[in-house]
């Protein structure tokens, strides 16, 4: 991989941990230390302290330690960091080797074991001459140790062991090989890592303490590389505070370095490094904004070094690396729970660092072009293979003066690294970049930018020839930069698109693109324009067409070879292209003329078509696709031989079709489903331009919207009569078949309103205009539906006006036959409706018939039907009240026990038309007549409005069982008609329920059998009948009062006793004396065996007076022959 | 001083734009295009929590490396978005705000045009004159 010379090395990224070597484990054949081995690699999780453990042969020879420099005096440095520094001291040099060894304190052979573990100590010390990593020995022992101080051989014997080897006894560890190995071993591992920490405190005491030998002018590259390792090392002690800070000052002082164009590169270099280490550092810490912070100086601060300006690209890619690095570090802490935001996201910096990928690429471009072959890669190459110091040149490492010390070897360097340069595939850097950027932007809600990556790599694939993927990406994004109605940009990724189509000679895509190109949303000039249409017909016409400007030459040779081997090809030279998403040159608009037809007019539909070309633009076939496909046939216009239609730029035209509509279509919708313009012919290539529905494109919508709040409507309707106004044009895309108009007439007559229960009269004339015979007239009659579900229970509906119809006659009567109707003939039928509750009702009447007409020379059967509502209302006809009076007129409220009363019936008219009673007649319950024929009193009386008829009849409650109780009495029917309807018309009866009447027994039952009227000073004889109603005998105590009208003979007080059943007669004489209605002597009865019953309960049986007519003369012969 | 001036329809489309001519024009439709991003998230974002009393002026938009982005929305919804170069340092927040402000009168002006329909491109003389003075002066 060419770009890896940009790529950070790995001992910088990764988190440095302290290293520890173990000795003398055989992790292959041993068991036990094989598990040893694994306790101390497996699960090392966080909470584990940080240690990188190795095992080493007992004898492995360390990295060479070089002799101690006594003086700087004379010293100058060849650069600033080694290449193997880091790694030297993340896997190389241990901060502590761990010798182990099997023995236990009691092992018979002590002594030998003893000297051979000193040996093994020795051959360690050795190898790290001069180094100041610590030893360690552990003992793997069999037995668990007992507790400290009581095995008093173990701790002389490990005394012994710690004097031979030259050990403190803090080196030495004891490792039970029992139970509790992990607990063990994590118990080892803490105490490594303290001395570990020793180990790089004193590594980093040793490095500052160079510090006083240093001077500023020939030195300056070591204070960096001082503070750099301070800082390293701080961070293999896990100490990132200090770590920081001294990369910190690692850093201002790299920029206090003299820069020229020789070390220009070793100082971003290490800069880069430097920099990488503190971002990292500040995520670690939780204080991204400082890495932000950091992260922007560092990039002030080098972004004008560019260095050599014949290696400018070296610096866009180490630029390009640096926003790449820190975008990966962000990446990371967010991945490790550091929330980012829309405008402050590791998106902004890899795509930065795509931006500078795309400097890199073009640099390379303008700088490689010399020297295509290659004379030498000698100048990159090192003995060593690799470079002593980062970011020196190959061919000069560990030159620090300014000047290159050998001209010809600098160039020739410069070359090599251009040649190499010319081989990096710089387009798959930028789309891999480009694609981190666009996976964050969409997770941090950028559409647009997002697109606008999308965009950027897909150009990149175009440079890279890659024009399947370029178009797949700019044909996705296409549609949001349309929507958004950026037309510059569309425009701008059209003709990227273009030229890929071009390029990869896929003729669909190039139809596509150059409709769209040459369309209203294109903001290309008008010869481009041109061209792209003329380039189009070439196409139509099966030709090959001119490459788009622009295009490498190279592969526009090989795109001329894949169109002539695509026109050579026979056969798929018909394409469809779908233009509803896009905005296509050609416009298409379609509209009925009118929402609605009837089915004996001819449907008219007309299609307009706009060019927006700069050119004439020429069609041969011109269709309407409708819901019905039977209509089609009637909707194309095809060129006719030689000559075609055409289309004139920025004019539109019409098309207009018509046709006659099917009767079966009535009451259905015709819709357009899609229109097609065929472009081009079968000699050359068919394109068949296609909208959706009734036309329009992605942009019509809005522009729609536009035209409707425009001012220049009204302004613009009076130049231009001629033409419509395309963009107020709205489109119509269905119509509705209606039936026929009818050309009868439906007249009802009527007496409204309906009475409650009658036969109302509906009478209906129909009378026809039409010019034919209107043949098989039906009428439905009745209640219109979708009314009170009541009304429909009860309205009932009938032809049959002879009698009351019943419940079983329907509300609504359909499709009564009224046979065929012959131009200007009349017909009448009635309808009787019942109406059993009042209320206004909504009554229908459809008359249906069929005709036969013709339109356009078509015979056609039409269905006519003519509509009439009307809406009657209910009323009561007469109002009936009853009530019960007793023999002298007054109203009871409860009635006695087989003593004569009255029903009195009043009928008040509230109907507006005169109603004749024709009969009334009392059902009787309970009760029974006291006459003995009931005789109706109203027969055939005629009652207007407001007027009232009255009734009277004489009843009489037999005796009941259950006295005291309320007893129902039976109905009152009234038979009656309207006054003015016919003789045979039937009667209506009308049933009033009669109210109940509450029964009372009484002991004593007196009544007076009397004239009706007396005269002065003549006698007047009463007999008062008094019978007992009880089963007991009664004794009554009778006393007449006197009064001032009547002398009176007769018992004036009597005492008398009355036997069960049987009633006591009183005769009494009254003589009137005075004239008028007289009260008559009161009657005073009393029952001693009955109390409740006194004189007033008994009274009112009793008349209470009388009319005493005066004196008469004497009718004699002389008086009459007086008068 | 600005290098491109844009004003954004409701619907986010241009209704004007105009940007120094020396430069890639391309460059400036996309970075006004994407910056509608952080406007359309910034209105969002006000609309949530204070309603209608919301600061016109949305500050800067976002930074790239070459250009500072400036927004502002009326509230009928039209954006204005001021693009200025990132060297160009003595440009303060006052100054774009005041730039703004004259930006969005002329605005209002062109929209009391009786002939003017909401909604097109703006062509007015005036507003263009308003801009020239707040762009970048070349040659």
């Amino acid at each position: 991989m060419a770009g890896s010379q940009w790529e950070l090395p790995p001992e910088l990224c990764c988190r440095p941990m302290a290293f520890v070597a173990l000795t003398g484990l055989d992790v292959v054949y041993n068991a036990v230390h094989r598990a040893i081995w694994d306790a101390f690699c497996a699960n090392r999780r966080a909470d584990r302290v940080p240690i990188s453990f190795k095992v080493l042969p007992g004898d492995h020879e360390y990295p060479k330690c070089r002799t101690k420099r006594t003086s700087y005096e004379w010293y100058i440095p060849k650069g600033i960091l080694k290449t193997g520094w880091m790694n030297k001291h993340l896997n190389l040099v241990p901060a502590l080797v761990v010798l182990f060894y099997e023995l236990d304190w009691d092992d018979p052979q002590w002594k030998e074991k003893q000297s051979e573990c000193a040996t093994k100590v020795e051959i360690v010390r050795t190898s790290l001459q001069g180094r100041n990593t610590k030893v360690a020995v552990v003992l793997i022992q069999k037995k668990t140790p007992l507790p400290p101080g009581e095995d008093l051989v173990a701790s002389e014997r490990a005394a012994a062991l710690c004097n031979a080897c030259d050990l403190s006894g803090k080196s030495l560890f004891v490792l039970p090989h029992t139970d509790h190995l992990v607990g063990y071993i994590i118990r080892l591992e803490n105490a490594f890592y303290e001395h570990a920490q020793t180990y790089y405190y004193t590594e980093i005491r040793r490095v500052k303490s160079h510090k006083e030998f240093l001077n500023k002018t020939t030195h300056q590259l070591l204070f960096v590389r001082h503070q750099f390792k301070i800082a390293f090392f701080s961070e293999l002690k896990q100490d990132t505070q200090n770590a920081l800070k001294y990369y910190r000052t690692a850093y201002s002082l790299i920029h206090e370095l003299r820069a020229h164009e020789t070390n220009m590169l070793e100082i971003k270099t290490m800069a880069g490094f430097i920099n990488y280490k503190i971002c990292r550092l500040c995520f670690q810490h939780n204080t991204p904004l400082d890495a932000i912070a950091q992260f922007r100086k560092h990039i002030d601060l080098c972004k004008k070094k560019i260095g050599s300006a014949e290696l400018a690209f070296e610096h866009a890619a180490w630029m390009s690396k640096q926003f790449q690095s820190f975008g990966e570090l962000f990446d990371e802490a967010i991945k490790l729970g550091l929330t980012a935001i829309q405008t402050q996201n590791p998106g902004f910096y890899y795509q930065q660092a795509a931006c500078y990928s795309q400097d890199r690429k073009q640099q390379a471009q303008q700088l490689c072009q010399a020297g295509a072959s290659n004379p030498s890669s000698e100048p990159l190459e090192t003995q060593s293979g690799g470079l002593d110091f980062y970011g020196q040149r190959p061919w000069r490492q560990g030159h620090q003066s300014i000047d290159p010390p050998d001209a010809e070897k600098e160039k020739n360097g410069i070359l090599a690294l251009q040649i190499k340069e010319r081989d990096v595939p710089h387009s798959e850097l930028i789309i891999a970049l480009l694609s981190n950027a666009v996976a964050q932007f969409k997770k941090y809600k950028c559409p647009r930018m997002k697109s606008h990556l999308m965009v950027q790599m897909g150009e990149e694939y175009y440079h890279a020839k890659d024009y399947t993927k370029a178009l797949k990406l700019l044909d996705y994004v296409m549609c949001d930069y349309r929507t958004e109605r950026w037309w510059g940009l569309l425009t701008a990724i059209l003709t990227t698109a273009l030229r890929c189509a071009y390029l990869m000679a896929s003729v669909k895509d190039y139809i596509i693109y150059c409709m769209e190109l040459l369309g209203r949303a294109s903001t290309l000039k008008e010869e481009q324009e041109s061209r792209i249409e003329k380039n189009l017909l070439k196409v139509l016409a099966n030709e090959v067409p001119d490459a788009e400007p622009d295009c490498d030459p190279s592969s526009v040779t090989a795109a001329r070879s894949l169109w002539s081997d695509r026109m050579a090809l026979a056969g798929s030279n018909e394409l469809t292209v779908e233009v509803q998403d896009y905005i296509p040159f050609i416009q298409c608009k379609a509209k009925f003329q009118s929402p609605s037809f009837h089915v004996d007019q001819p449907i008219q539909l007309q299609v307009f078509l706009r060019a927006d070309c700069p050119h004439l633009i020429s069609f041969n076939k011109l269709a309407v696709s409708l819901s019905n496909q039977e209509y089609n046939q009637w909707c194309v216009v095809e060129s006719s031989g030689e000559e075609s239609m055409s289309l004139l730029p920025g004019k539109t035209k019409c098309f207009n079709f018509s046709f006659v509509a099917k009767t079966e279509d009535v009451g259905k919708k015709i819709e357009i489903t899609g229109i097609e313009v065929m472009l081009g012919s079968d000699r050359g290539r068919c394109v068949f331009v296609s909208w959706r529905g009734a036309g329009g494109d992605a942009a019509s919508t809005h522009e729609a919207l536009m035209a409707s709040r425009s001012s220049r409507r009204w302004g613009r309707s009076m130049e231009a009569r001629q033409e419509p106004d395309w963009d107020s044009l709205t489109v119509q895309h269905s119509t509705m078949i209606i039936s026929r108009v009818p050309k009868i007439s439906v007249q009802l007559s009527h007496q409204p309103p309906a009475l409650h229960n009658e036969m109302y009269c509906i009478s209906l004339t129909v009378q026809s205009q039409e010019e034919g015979v209107a043949k098989d007239l039906k009428l439905t009659a009745g209640l219109k539906p979708g009314q009170d579900a009541n009304l429909g229970q009860t309205t009932h509906v009938t032809l049959d006006g002879s009698k009351v119809c019943d419940d079983s006659a329907p509300a609504l009567l359909p499709d009564i036959p009224l046979g065929d109707l012959k131009p200007g003939e009349k017909l009448e039928r009635s309808v009787y409706v019942k109406c059993e509750s009042c209320g206004p009702r909504v009554f229908l009447f459809h008359v249906a018939y069929s005709i036969d007409t013709t339109v356009e020379g078509r015979q056609i059967v039409c269905k006519c039907h003519k509509d009439e509502t009307v809406t009657i209302e209910t009323v009561i006809p007469f109002d009936v009240s009853v009530k019960f009076v007793s023999t002298k007129f007054e109203s009871l409220d409860r009635v006695a026990v087989d003593i004569p009363f009255l029903l009195m019936t009043d009928i008040l008219s509230s109907s507006p038309w005169p109603l004749q009673l024709v009969s009334s007649s009392l059902e009787l319950l309970t009760v029974t007549s006291n006459t003995p024929q009931l005789q109706s009193q109203i027969q055939e009386v005629v009652l207007q409005t407001g007027e009232c008829a009255s009734e009277c009849f004489c009843l009489r409650c037999p005796p009941q069982s259950n006295s005291n109780s309320t007893v129902a009495t039976g109905q009152y029917l009234i038979s009656w008609k309207r006054k003015s309807s016919s003789a045979d018309s039937p009667l209506i009866q009308t049933t009033v329920t009669l109210p109940h009447i509450i029964l009372e027994s009484v002991p004593l039952y007196i009544h007076a059998e009397l004239p009706s009227f007396g005269r002065v000073r003549e006698s007047l004889s009463v007999r008062y009948h008094i019978e007992n109603r009880t089963a007991l005998v009664q004794e009554v105590e009778m006393a007449v009062e006197p009064s001032d009208a009547f002398m009176f003979s007769g018992l004036k007080q009597v005492r008398l006793r009355i036997l069960p059943g049987s009633e006591q007669q009183m005769l009494y004489n009254y003589y009137p004396l005075m004239a008028g209605y007289q009260t008559l002597p009161q009657l005073n009865i009393s029952l001693p065996r009955c109390p409740t019953t006194n004189t007033h309960s008994l009274r009112r049986f009793l008349p209470q007076r009388i009319f005493v007519k005066p004196q008469g003369r004497q009718l004699d012969d002389a008086s009459i022959a007086a008068a | 001083m600005a290098v491109c001036i844009a004003v954004i329809a409701k619907e986010n489309y241009p209704l004007y734009i105009r940007s120094v001519p020396t430069q890639n024009e391309l460059k400036f439709h996309y970075t006004v295009h994407t910056s509608l991003d952080v406007v359309e998230e910034k209105i969002s974002a006000v609309g949530k929590s204070l309603g209608d009393q919301r600061e016109l002026y949305l500050g800067l938009l976002y930074p790239t490396e070459d250009y500072k982005v400036y927004g502002y929305v009326t509230n009928s919804k039209v954006k204005f978005v001021i693009v200025v170069d990132s060297s160009n340092t003595s440009l303060r927040d006052n100054e774009i705000r005041s730039m703004f402000r004259k930006l969005h009168n002329s605005f209002t002006d062109v929209m009391c045009n009786p002939f003017h329909n909401p909604g097109d491109t703006i062509q007015s003389k005036a507003f263009d004159g308003i801009v020239s003075g707040m762009m970048v002066q070349t040659g």
